[in-house]
């Protein structure tokens, strides 16, 4: 019998600025406007001003654990910028500040939840976003079934759904994208390729030669980015976007980016990594490379950056202020959201959680515990 | 002898029984070069090789899934996770797999698997990473649940239980991790699963309680009158629970008082108090009272020090029961 070929693809590539920050103009033919470039540019160096200072504020006590954004600043602003506001959702991990900012998150909201404080994941009204997810890959799954009910309803709503190469691994990773595949569900999956799972590298992680294979698997169109290029980033997340409005199902976006710092506070990545390899990749920093083009074009010199760099310095400022000045939060918080109405017994245990050690009726244990009830 | 901490004391155990025992595998995630997020891991696979101390794919239903595998091979796979948060995607592999193979086989599989995973709040990490589930798996079956809060303890411990002919989760309680040192042999010896230690002997009123809240009844105990002779059992072994060591004691004291950390409802405090009630009615002289965390989510660490039941809050419960 003849041998014969049962699936055959490619992955495209896609690149628009190059490393020097020179534009391919044919491809980024009317993609964004001068304006807009400049304003991603600025959005992105307030960003990475704002890890900066939340790694200060880590290191000086201020603030708990914090996983650095630095050096993914293209890959969330470029694909952010495509969602629409008030439309799409995003449905983040936790290393993409800068896309949920672009959305309308207040700043000092992500400042207040690594503070320890819930009230940072609290999403303001009429944002569509989730909060940060903490565990890996679960958030997937959201995703899908946020986008699967504006399918079930004929919004036009697409869902954004960031996570890492590591997420990759998790089982709910693929029971996310099978299910997006099998219902055509309007989401866009953007793996963070950043090269590293806290101290496992992107090889160890998997055998598969790119992340954005895996979706061959499930049935999507996919594409692998480079994601420190924030036209490329745009591009590919708007085609998708536009796909899925059409009712043409999920895409796959792989960013190959990189993590330029450690993984988050409480780790020490050269343990693990090598001075090289970092260095080679700072050279590709996302924020230089589109300064250089911004340059190139006349659009940006010396003291724009300099203005831009004082700015950003006083935005964020601004924000660590707010984040700091909230009041602490009042402990009954702990127990007022378990449920819409909470049971008796925990109402019990919230007046008595102060007087006594049962957090039951005092008038129960008698003696010591008779105290009165706040 | 040296003195070590509870990361310390672990890392030693691992490294003798990986001596020992060829068939020990130590596997999870970052456990290799990085030697695991608390470090406990450190060196390992310095000295024994990447086949025997492998950093895995990021995948707790993977990691648990395989190491059954590797157990029903003949291997003895100690896997860590990292957080018992995460302990989640892991869960159906250890409760409706690891927990009833022997059973399911009729003894012809077995699983001699150890998982180790920190559990416990007071280090102020982020969401899902303070938990304490022992209540959760020591009521699914198959399982044994042990969580040493001393050094000495983890090391004999995770040497019985690494010996041990069916799983066991071995819960590190993290606020200890680095908190405590104590003189812990180079000798191969073990702490019994099952057994209790009586940390204090007294004859008012008996404390039952394990990991890191120990120290807390212990921070209590300096509080109250010298003339209140408390006996402190740290369990060790929360399944199958060493019943004889707190019915003698109850039966002794006539009052009682279980510490735990995590949440009250149906927590191991429930439990404990039925044993008490079912074999020491007679003897009592006060209800139990239980002192836990509270039936919420584990709250951020801002607010985190309100939920553990620290020593004011066990001092009090002692002083009712004694009060009653
Ligand atoms: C289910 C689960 N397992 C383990 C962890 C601990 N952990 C936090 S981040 C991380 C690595 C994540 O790597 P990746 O998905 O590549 O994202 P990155 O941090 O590189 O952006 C691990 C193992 C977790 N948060 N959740």
């Amino acid at each position: 019998m003849p041998k014969k070929v049962a699936y055959k693809t490619q992955i495209d590539y896609l690149q628009l600025m190059d490393e020097n920050g020179k534009l391919d103009a044919r491809l980024a033919k009317d993609l964004l406007g001068d304006e807009e470039v400049q304003q991603m540019y600025e959005h992105m160096t307030v960003c990475r001003r704002y890890d900066e200072v939340a790694f200060r504020l880590q290191r000086s006590g201020r603030m708990g654990t914090f996983p650095q954004n630095k050096g993914q600043e293209a890959a969330a602003i470029g694909s952010g910028h495509a969602a629409r506001k008030g439309v799409d959702w995003l449905v983040p991990a936790y290393r993409e500040n800068a896309a949920l900012f672009m959305h309308g998150l207040p700043m000092h909201y992500v400042l207040v939840y690594w503070m320890g404080d819930e009230r940072g994941s609290q999403i303001p009204d009429g944002l569509k976003m989730l909060p940060l997810s903490v565990p890996i890959g679960t958030h997937m799954l959201h995703a899908v079934g946020i986008a699967w009910a504006n399918k079930i309803r004929g919004d036009d709503g697409v869902v954004l759904t960031y996570f890492g190469d590591g997420a990759t691994s998790e089982g709910d990773f693929h029971e996310a994208a099978n299910f997006a595949g099998a219902l055509q569900v309007p989401c866009v999956f953007i793996c963070q390729n950043n090269q590293w799972a806290i101290s496992v590298p992107r090889d160890r992680q998997t055998a598969s030669e790119t992340f954005a294979q895996k979706a061959l698997g499930y049935g999507m169109p996919t594409i692998q980015v480079d994601g420190n290029d924030v036209f490329a980033m745009y591009k590919a997340t708007r085609d998708a976007i536009e796909r899925a409005r059409e009712g043409d199902g999920p895409s796959f976006i792989e960013a190959v980016t990189y993590r330029l710092a450690d993984h988050t506070t409480a780790d020490d990545a050269s343990r693990y990594r090598d001075e090289d390899e970092l260095d080679a990749w700072k050279a590709k920093d996302p924020l230089i490379r589109l300064r250089k083009y911004l340059e190139a074009k006349g659009l940006w010199d010396e003291d724009k950056q300099e203005a831009l760099e004082a700015r950003a310095k006083a935005i964020v400022q601004e924000v660590v202020k707010t984040a700091e000045e909230i009041p602490a939060p009042e402990v009954d918080d702990i127990f007022d959201y378990t449920f819409a109405e909470l049971p008796e017994s925990l109402k019990a245990q919230r007046s008595t959680m102060r007087t006594t050690s049962l957090g039951q009726d005092p008038s129960q244990v008698g003696g010591a515990a008779a105290q009165t009830v706040r | 002898m040296a003195e070590l901490n509870l990361v310390q004391s672990i890392n030693l155990a691992l490294a003798q029984e990986m001596e020992r025992d060829d068939r020990v595998v130590v596997l999870g995630e970052d456990v290799g070069l990085n030697g695991g997020v608390f470090r406990v891991t450190e060196g390992l696979q310095k000295r024994f090789g990447e086949d025997r101390v492998v950093d895995t794919p990021l995948a707790e239903s993977g990691i648990i899934g395989t190491s059954i595998g590797l157990a029903m091979n003949d291997m003895r796979p100690v896997p860590e996770i990292q957080f018992e948060g995460f302990l989640g995607p892991a869960y159906d592999q250890l409760v409706h797999h690891a927990g009833r193979m022997r059973n399911r086989t009729r003894g012809a599989v077995t699983v001699p698997l150890t998982v180790r995973v920190p559990v416990g709040g007071g280090i102020h990490a982020p969401e899902l990473h303070s938990d304490s589930p022992e209540a959760i798996y020591s009521h699914h079956v198959g399982i044994k649940v042990v969580m040493p809060s001393t050094p000495y303890d983890a090391k004999g411990l995770l040497l019985a239980a690494i010996r041990d002919p069916d799983p066991v989760l071995y819960f590190e309680p993290k606020r200890v991790y680095r908190s405590y040192k104590e003189h812990v042999p180079e000798d191969d010896y073990e702490v019994p699963i099952g057994e209790a230690k009586i940390l204090s002997e007294g004859n008012d009123v008996t404390v039952v309680t394990w990991g890191a809240t120990v120290f807390q009844a212990l921070a209590a105990l300096d509080e109250l009158p010298e003339d209140v002779s408390v006996e402190l059992i740290d369990l060790r072994t929360i399944y199958p629970m060493d019943e004889d060591a707190i019915v003698e004691s109850v039966q002794k004291t006539g009052r009682c008082v279980v510490v735990h950390e995590a949440a009250r409802t149906a927590g191991m405090g429930a439990e404990i108090a039925t044993i008490v009630q079912e074999k020491c009615f007679l003897n009592l002289e006060a209800p139990v009272q239980r002192v836990t965390g509270f039936d919420v989510v584990m709250p951020y660490y801002k607010l985190e020090n309100h939920y553990l039941p620290e020593a004011p809050r066990i001092k009090e419960a002692i002083e009712q029961v004694l009060a009653y």
